[in-house]
């Protein structure tokens, strides 16, 4: 009886390690991805840079279009930046999978003994960088430039929950955009419509934040958007498989 | 070349009786409600058009899953002929609820939560068209369609949730009672036997169309595929 036991306890323990080798090695996929994104991105500078001058370019349009008065500034800052977001985001979203279908790299990396959802987290995670450095280059130059301060940590998470939504289901749209005849256009018109309730509910729980409401007034916003961001991942991540097979 | 299936025949016979049933109930069986006037009387059909768009829109997403297991084009047919039909209902939908709110909230148009929802639904499956429009491989337009009517599925349940998590002036006139909608009403039981029956009437419609829809499909590949024997030989 002993040995059977011992026996089975000795399976657990290599079924337990086999497990942890392959959750490392599923883990190291996924970092290899994101710091190939990264590095390619360090040394050609195109998306960043892009993003970054396109945005600055929307918040100028809003300030013309819409006269950021000091009255009105306050009540609109979170959907000036939400839009520039939304709109910054595409342009970054299309370069980094139009870069993946040009050059012949999603076939390479279909090729490469890693899971599916492996490249979809990959590409995903690096999207979230890139996203989150254009909010931590816009945030202070929208405070300098109107005089809202916009260090508030509230604000900082809302804006994180948001953007993974955002990203979450923009990665995966994006891979089918790049995929079709229209390519760029489509991504937004496909985005924006499944993405407005993350957009909706980061809109009004930076506005909270930003207007000092009660938490119990912004709390309903916060717990949708992590509601959001839970489905968005989820149904991504299980459905990217299908969109990049051939 | 055969002609029309003789149970689509008998379907579409039977939808028009109970259309003209359904027409005549709105018109003359329901009596006039007390506060609003004839114009309620677009209520019947506004909520059985919202219904059809929402089936149509679970129908493409189940059709798309069942795709995605078994490969199966046929299911891939089934999405996008009940995308077209609803796209169509839910415009009636809101086109039908405009003409109501014009004389009951004093504009055609408002940006209340429920209108909003309706509106993000019809145009997350009007993308739904252009992807497919975007795609020439047949196997990849199926497969595309089938992930994207899932994931804009998710926006239907939020449009019937809308109403009762944020706060809206849509009338709910089924299960809850809010006191801030306007121009809510209770039914009498005429109005309810008048409100069904067009639910039922209206699903009947669209069952019939998707089955049209379907055998226009499978006609239109057999056509395709003629040509091309033809150009072949």
């Amino acid at each position: 009886m002993p040995d059977a036991l011992g026996a089975v306890n000795e399976e657990a323990v290599r079924n337990r390690e086999r497990g942890s080798k392959r959750l490392k090695d599923y883990l190291s996929a996924v970092g290899g991805l994101v710091w190939k994104d990264l590095a390619a991105e360090l040394r050609s500078r195109e998306l960043l840079g892009a993003m970054l001058v396109f945005a600055l370019l929307v918040i100028l349009i809003f300030n013309f279009a819409l006269e950021l008065q000091v009255a009105t500034r306050k009540a609109i800052t979170s959907g000036v930046l939400w839009t520039t977001f939304a709109f910054a985001g595409t342009l970054g979203l299309n370069r980094s999978m139009g870069m993946e279908r040009e050059r012949g790299c999603l076939d390479a990396l279909l090729l490469a003994p890693v899971d599916r959802s492996a490249i979809y987290f990959g590409k995903a995670l690096a999207n979230l960088v890139f996203l989150l450095l254009v909010a931590v280059i816009v945030l202070p130059v929208y405070s300098a430039l109107y005089g809202v301060s916009l260090f508030n940590a509230g604000l900082v998470g809302v804006i994180v929950l948001g953007v993974v939504g955002y990203v979450a289901v923009g990665t995966l749209l994006s891979a089918m955009s790049v995929q079709t005849r229209t390519r760029d256009i489509l991504l937004p018109i496909l985005l924006f419509p499944v993405v407005l309730p993350v957009l909706v509910a980061a809109v009004k729980a930076s506005n909270g934040f930003l207007q000092g409401w009660d938490m119990a007034e912004i709390m309903p916003w916060i717990n949708l958007l992590l509601v959001y961001d839970v489905i968005f991942v989820a149904v991504s991540f299980m459905s990217f498989e299908y969109i990049v097979q051939e | 070349m055969e002609g029309t299936p003789r149970a689509l025949k008998w379907l579409s016979a039977v939808t028009g009786v109970l259309f003209l049933i359904a027409l005549g109930m709105v018109l003359f069986y329901a009596p006039e409600e007390a506060v609003m006037g004839n114009v309620q009387r677009v209520f019947y059909f506004h909520v059985a058009a919202g219904w059809v768009g929402g089936l149509a829109f679970l129908v493409t997403a189940l059709a798309g899953i069942a795709f995605l297991a078994r490969r199966d084009p046929k299911w891939d047919r089934v999405a996008q002929a009940s995308v077209e039909v609803g796209i169509v209902f839910t415009f009636i939908n809101i086109v039908s609820g405009s003409i109501w709110a014009r004389p009951i909230w004093n504009t055609w148009w408002t940006w209340d939560p429920r209108l909003v929802t309706a509106t993000v639904m019809e145009l997350i499956y009007l993308a739904y068209v252009m992807l497919r429009q975007g795609i020439e491989d047949p196997e990849r337009r199926a497969r595309f369609g089938s992930v994207y009517g899932i994931v804009g599925f998710i926006s239907v349940p939020i449009t019937f949730l809308s109403i009762r998590l944020l706060r809206t002036i849509h009338p709910v006139v089924i299960g809850s009672n809010d006191p801030s909608a306007q121009g809510a009403f209770d039914m009498t039981p005429a109005m309810l036997q008048t409100f069904m029956f067009s639910l039922l009437t209206f699903t009947f419609v669209y069952a019939t169309l998707l089955w049209h829809r379907l055998r226009l499909q499978n006609l239109m590949e057999r056509v395709e595929q003629m040509k091309m024997k033809v150009f072949a030989s």
